[in-house]
């Protein structure tokens, strides 16, 4: 019979809850940098430029229609026979933005499309000043258009960037790698991981519908 | 023979071929966790509790968690139980199991999407909860389900490259161990993802086309 060993685990908990701030760091700045790079696709595919709509929905096909890992080692592994040689963090981080703006890209677009013209014009004919027709028909509809994919996007982030330990770049799962290297107590240490990935995914949804219940309060017309 | 050897058509093709590791992993993991899904998925809808409870609180902690976490447990776990260290059994399970939570939820949205006058007018004909599913429910509800399990595969195909993790010899491991031997990453990389591309993307057309045709025949 297996006798669970908890103690190591116990003992090594400090690395592990740095390896879980390195991660909601690590998503976070992905994430960030992520929506600059969706702006911008979303933008680039409704511009009507056609080269460009080429290029962005390649790298949008590409990206969904390959492993993350894959990308990961193309990244880190590829690109410095090329001349771009990446430390493990920042070949993750590329990499998270690189993935994730894919993902976003469609989701923003979906935001834009959301507003329509005649919006616009009704806000401009109730004597509204730019600013408030930006802020109130604009940005909050779409914001709330977008807002649900986009958490739980996020969310899906910080499960994938587990992904990054594979390259060695520091984050929870690296911690746990490292502490399961150290103690041998593999399972132990591997069931405390996941439990704190799950309370962040648990805890970060909970806040995101805490957010959203009170920024997009009123009622839908529909 | 050199200690590192060129990457040529030898070594081209040694990836390309370790696909089929990829897809009989992929295809094990995607029937059983089918088989796994639809029992998620009627538990998930069941007019008793506990079977709610469990199949809810199953897909949550599945979907709360990374991958890779969930293989590492199951590797790591069925080596506590006892049956030693097998990248295969592991991978197989641990897929399986992430498959039928994924696909249990899935499924749970296209049961709950099929209008619940059928669900009342099967009750009101006196059909019990077996009957009202096999004949009235799920066949409406395996329409609506198509194109989101076929987008499901998807994902599913490209996780399986995290079993390389593991020391599954698949497509990712396959590349890395004829990088390891020519060390042309740019060009092994490229090959590996040029695979899986051609894996995925035909099921990701499928999957939107099937989506488009659905939206537009239900659209009134």
């Amino acid at each position: 019979m297996y006798e669970f060993n908890f103690a190591p685990v116990i003992a090594g908990l400090d690395q592990l809850l740095i390896g879980a701030w390195l991660t909601i760091q690590l998503s976070c700045a992905a994430m960030l940098l992520g929506l600059i790079v969706s702006v911008f696709c979303a933008w680039g595919k409704t511009s009507g430029i056609t080269p460009l709509r080429w290029v962005i929905d390649a790298y949008i096909e590409i990206i969904r229609n390959t492993p993350f890992l894959v990308q990961i080692f193309f990244i880190f592994f590829g690109l410095p026979s090329l001349g771009l040689r990446l430390t493990p963090n920042s070949a993750a981080l590329l990499a998270l933005v690189v993935n994730f703006g894919a993902y976003g890209t469609e989701i923003i677009r979906a935001g834009i499309e959301s507003i329509h013209k005649g919006q616009v014009e009704a806000g401009t004919a109730l004597g509204l000043s730019r600013l408030q027709i930006f802020r109130y028909i604009i940005m909050k509809p779409a914001l709330r258009t977008v807002y649900p994919a986009l958490t739980s996007q996020f969310i899906y982030l910080m499960l994938t960037s587990s992904v990054v330990s594979a390259i060695s770049a520091d984050d929870l799962a690296a911690a746990g790698n490292n502490l399961q290297s150290a103690t041998f107590a593999s399972f132990e240490v591997y069931i405390v991981v996941t439990l704190i990935y799950l309370v962040m995914s648990v805890g970060f949804s909970t806040i995101f519908a805490m957010i959203e219940k009170a920024a997009f309060k009123y009622p839908l017309s529909r | 023979m050199p200690l590192i050897r060129p990457f040529g058509w030898d070594e081209f093709w040694i990836i390309v071929i370790a696909a089929r590791w990829t897809i009989a992993l992929s295809v094990i993991a995607f029937a059983s966790g089918g088989i796994g899904g639809l029992f998620i998925a009627l538990a998930r809808v069941s007019d008793t509790k506990w079977p709610r409870l469990i199949a809810t609180g199953f897909i949550r902690i599945f979907q709360g968690t990374p991958l890779l976490m969930q293989l590492f447990l199951v590797f790591f776990g069925l080596n506590i139980l006892g049956f030693g260290i097998n990248p295969w059994i592991a991978a197989a399970l641990a897929f399986t199991l992430h498959a039928s939570a994924f696909l249990g939820e899935i499924w749970r949205g296209c049961i709950e999407a099929v209008p619940s006058g059928q669900r009342e007018a099967a009750t009101a004909l006196g059909l019990r909860y077996f009957n009202r599913m096999r004949y009235v429910i799920l066949p409406q509800a395996a329409k609506i389900a198509v194109a989101p399990t076929v987008g499901f595969l998807v994902q599913l195909i490209k996780g399986t490259s995290l079993a390389a993790i593991i020391g599954f010899t698949e497509l990712t491991r396959q590349g890395q161990i004829i990088n390891n031997a020519t060390f042309s990453p740019f060009l092994v990389f490229s090959t590996v993802a040029a695979v899986y591309f051609a894996l995925c993307w035909p099921l990701s057309l499928l999957a939107r086309r099937m989506e488009l045709k659905f939206s537009r025949a239900t659209t009134r």
